[in-house]
């Protein structure tokens, strides 16, 4: 287990190494000059250009530069945003958790509901119910998820009333946000009915992001249950009496988790994917809606430091989910 | 009262190309503490057969019988629930391949607790005990600090003990036995089966050894039922079958046997198993038969006396020599 | 080539099915999969017979007929049956001509993303393990990125238009298609046709691109078929942020991102744009199971 940790850590530092690479070159590739990029439409004036040059330290040679911004990197700086004059890292960090509450909202009800939609289509295999649920998937699998977020804002805010449009919490209610996750905050606020309102405002965004990664969830845990329900270990679970229910909830599922887990550890890329649509049509603040408001007010600076994090992110989760893999699967825990 | 009786089981299975029928019409019938064999080659239906009476085959299969009776019961009519209760309580079952067998993310123990927990009062503490005692009694060391193994630390031979050690969990009355040593070392064999007989005799219970060995047979059994193609071909007292098989098939396996064998060159059975798409006419063996004429290739043959073994042939052997005279008197 | 086999195949009765016929009775067992071709086909014709289709050219404007319901609801009228957009523009006339930007978009991303993944995928497969390692790393930092955000900024440094966009998707794409490639690959090359093929002295070129690659098609056509699905929604989310197809073009993405500050009052003209959306990929993709399942029974993924 900890040469395989060793050894996964080894193919991590070069690819994170890659990925300071492209976010370096990232400001450098866009055509034009640099500076009156990062400056953006209302420009400068030449002392301010000159003063700018020397602190980027664009008049140095590349790999001086990428030398300093690893540099930078290693102390936690990652530039400072143009329009709002504050770091990226303090951007970034004070707008992931709304993200992240989103995501892990997203991510539970795709499990809660996709793995046990799985089982029961693998159980029930080419009959009625097995059909209907996969062509369920498959539609969600195909679905454009900006428009289906239109579509349920159509039908449940304009239409029925019952969900908010836009935002995390009703404007109504003002209080700090210690966690950064609206949930816990407007519970400890103690405010009548914050709580409620954070909860319907996350109903829609939560189902929109967890549309794809539920409807490949699902796809996958039946196809890893039809796998493993052929398994000879499970005619010896059912020879020994047990009930179905444990035979394909416990000794079939839990072998069928381990292709499933690494499926539920790639939707994270797919679920920051989603996010920035997602945040972007309901006006959720988060990184995903940061960075598409970044890349169109050219706040290259965020860009790119954004860029960076979220691909650290990405990288740290799958990691995690390599170990995890080990950890159920016991033939590498102890292999 | 036998403790098991079937009367002409036939399972059929629904295939892409229609249905095949792998096992046609079998009777089995144990004595509680009888000993028997069922032989035959690969695809012959023996394994089918008691996978029906386990109900663990997939839903494909169509299971027929005109009596499944276990201990007084009729496992046709019972719920599936009822018939859990007895299925792996009073009939436990162990299969070919033990390092499949064995569920890969649980351990040994859990495996083994799991069904004591099902099917017994017993408490936490005194299932531990009889697991360790299990354990114990299939003869793997260090039972204690087996209990907490994954199966993919345990050898072959190690994975079939603690598969019988599942198997006794619950006292069985009845163990089917199905191919028990055929993915295991030749000298791991032995062991085993000398081990599944032992305990045979000091359990009291019944078995059934499910092979395609008939050496295995002549050391182990007291008495053999020969399937072929899904059907019993013969079935008799261990002593009698090898000393005068009366359907051509029992001799064929018997002088494949290298024990018996005389000349330089092992006898073998020349052909294949037919399968759903060669299936003969008359008896199902003629193609291969060394005795076979017009009658056998067109007329499904009788069932003979149990004089001559209920073997299921035109012309049964009586020390080796086809009785063509049947014919006659017939 | 064909005629002859095709009289081999007439005069022995017992010749066995050509690979085509093969796939083909395993491909139409699957009833989803050949709705999903039926409806593509359809797609496709309406892509090609645009022009012949449409009442109007997708960016005719009526004045008079600003946000014009559809043909069954009140106020809607046999002019246009599907309404028309804010711009008094007749919504069908631009969903039939979105068909073609579609399958554009479509055929070149597969086209430039297979293209290069499969030649760099087939090069890792063969070259000395330095190389390999370095190609695969390369690919593993792209893949680091989720894919929109990649192609967002892609298309911030290349600017935004149509064809960028598709040059970005492309990028994001590719690495599936090498890793894919290369999977297959290593698979293939210890295999003993291709030491024949050595011994018989065919050079590395011919080894890598006419004896493995043809070998190793059938999970990279999958790739391509579910490739072209992400491709087509990909391309219509960079559409609706604003950083696809440019206004007016009647790119169904684009058409989604002009309709929504009308939601509330227009229905149609953000539930058609999407709905052929969904309905293309949703045929893509039930295609792409059936190619699957008819030419790699073993490759499972969702």
């Amino acid at each position: 287990m900890l040469s395989f940790l060793f050894r996964r850590l080894l193919t991590f530092l070069p690819t994170f190494f890659g990925v300071t690479v492209v976010s370096f070159a990232f400001i450098r590739l866009i055509p034009g000059d640099p500076i009156l990029l990062l400056a953006g439409e209302r420009g400068v004036s030449p002392e301010r250009y000159k003063e700018l040059s020397e602190q980027m330290g664009f008049d140095r040679p590349l790999w001086a530069q990428y030398l300093e911004y690893l540099g930078g990197l290693f102390q936690g700086d990652l530039g400072t945003s143009f329009v709002t004059k504050k770091p990226v890292v303090t951007e970034f960090f004070a707008l992931f958790p709304a993200t992240l509450e989103l995501s892990i909202c997203a991510i539970l009800l795709a499990v809660a509901l996709g793995i046990p939609a799985g089982v029961i289509a693998a159980v029930n295999r080419g009959k009625f119910f097995d059909q209907a649920l996969m062509t369920t998937a498959l539609i969600g699998y195909s679905m454009p998820i900006f428009w289906w977020a239109l579509l349920l804002i159509i039908v449940f805010s304009s239409g029925l009333g019952w969900t908010p449009v836009s935002g995390r919490i009703s404007l109504m209610y003002f209080f700090d946000t210690p966690t950064g996750f609206m949930l816990i905050d407007s519970l400890l606020s103690g405010q009548k009915g914050a709580f409620l309102s954070a909860v319907r405002h996350l109903i829609l965004p939560t189902i929109v992001l967890a549309t794809i990664p539920l409807a490949v969830i699902a796809r996958q845990t039946r196809s890893a249950m039809l796998e493993v329900l052929g398994e000879d270990y499970v005619r010896t679970a059912r020879a020994k009496g047990l009930a179905p229910l444990r035979v394909n909830g416990l000794h079939a599922l839990r072998n069928a988790m381990i292709p499933v887990v690494t499926v539920i550890g790639l939707s994270v890329g797919t679920l920051l994917a989603g996010a920035i649509l997602t945040e972007t049509i309901f006006s959720w603040p988060g990184i995903g809606k940061w960075m598409v408001d970044s890349i169109f007010r050219r706040d290259y600076q965020v860009v790119q430091g954004g860029l960076l994090l979220i691909a650290t992110i990405v990288m740290i989760v799958n990691l995690s989910v390599d170990v995890l893999y080990g950890f159920i699967n016991p033939k590498i825990r102890k292999g | 009262m036998p403790l098991l009786e079937i009367r002409n089981l036939s399972v059929d299975f629904a295939t892409a190309s229609g249905r095949f029928r792998a096992v046609d019409g079998v009777d089995v019938t144990v004595e509680p503490g009888d000993l028997m064999a069922i032989v035959g080659e690969s695809g012959s239906g023996k394994s089918v057969s008691m996978l029906a009476l386990m109900g663990l085959l997939p839903w494909t299969a169509t299971v027929t019988a005109d009596k499944m009776e276990f201990d007084g019961q009729d496992l046709r009519s019972l719920s599936a629930r009822a018939k859990r209760q007895i299925i792996g309580r009073d009939i436990s079952m162990i299969f070919q391949e033990p390092m499949s067998s064995l569920n890969p993310c649980f351990t040994v123990g859990f495996q083994i607790k799991e069904s004591l927990k099902l099917h017994t009062s017993l408490d936490r503490r005194q299932r531990q005990d009889r697991a360790v005692e299990l354990l114990e009694l299939v003869g793997i060391p260090d039972p204690a600090k087996r209990l907490n193994a994954f199966p993919h630390q345990l050898s072959g031979g190690m994975s079939q003990r603690a598969m019988i050690a599942i198997a006794l969990a619950c006292q069985p009355k009845l163990l089917i036995a199905d191919e028990p040593t055929t993915a295991l070392d030749v000298t791991i064999q032995a062991q085993i089966l000398e081990l599944l007989t032992g305990l045979q005799q000091t359990a009291g219970m019944a078995m059934i050894l499910i092979t395609h060995d008939m050496g295995v047979v002549a050391e182990t059994v007291r008495r053999v039922s020969v399937q072929y193609a899904g059907q019993k071909v013969e079935e008799q007292p261990v002593e009698d079958l090898f000393d005068d098989p009366h359907h051509p098939y029992t001799a064929a396996l018997l002088a494949a046997l290298p024990e018996r064998a005389t000349g330089k060159h092992l006898p073998t059975i020349k052909g294949v198993v037919p399968g759903q798409f060669d299936r003969p006419q008359g008896c199902l063996f003629s193609p291969r038969c060394a005795f076979a004429d017009e009658r056998c290739r067109t007329i499904v043959p009788p069932r003979q006396p149990q004089a001559l073994g209920q073997a299921l042939c035109h012309y049964p052997l009586i020390d080796g020599v086809p009785q063509k005279s049947q014919e006659v008197t017939a | 080539m064909a005629d002859a086999s095709s009289q081999i195949a007439r005069t022995v009765a017992t010749a066995p099915p050509g690979p085509f016929r093969e796939f083909w009775s395993s491909f139409k067992e699957n009833r989803g999969a050949v709705i999903g071709l039926v409806i593509f086909a359809s797609f496709l014709l309406i892509a090609i017979a645009a022009p012949l289709l449409a009442p109007y050219t997708p960016n005719a404007q009526f004045r008079d007929h600003l946000l014009q319901p559809p043909v069954w609801e009140a106020g809607g009228s046999w002019q246009f049956p599907l309404g028309t957009d804010p711009l008094g523009r007749d919504m069908l006339s631009r969903l039939l001509y979105g068909a073609r930007f579609s399958f554009l978009i479509g055929l070149v991303v597969v086209g430039i993303a297979s293209f290069f993944g499969v030649v760099i995928g087939v090069l890792a497969g063969f070259a000395p393990r330095w190389g390999d390692t370095l190609i695969m790393r390369v690919m593993d930092i792209v893949l680091s990125f989720p894919s929109l955000l990649l192609a967002l900024v892609l298309v911030a440094i290349l600017g935004p238009s149509l064809i960028n966009a598709m040059i970005a998707i492309s990028i994001v794409l590719q690495p599936h298609f090498v890793r894919l490639t290369r999977a297959a690959v290593l698979s293939e090359r210890g295999r003993d046709y291709v030491t024949a093929a050595r011994v018989a002295g065919a050079g590395p070129i011919r080894i890598m691109f006419r004896t493995v690659l043809p070998n190793c098609l059938g999970p990279i056509i999958v790739q391509a078929a579910l490739s072209f699905s992400t491709a087509v929604l990909d391309a219509a989310a960079l559409g609706f942020l604003g950083m696809g197809a440019q206004p007016p073009t009647p790119e169904w993405g684009t058409m989604l991102a002009e309709a929504r500050e009308f939601i509330l009052r227009a229905w149609w003209v953000v539930t058609f744009p999407g709905l052929c959306i969904l309905v293309t990929v949703l045929a893509i993709n039930l295609m792409g199971d059936g190619l699957r399942d008819a030419l790699d029974p073993k490759l499972k993924r969702s």
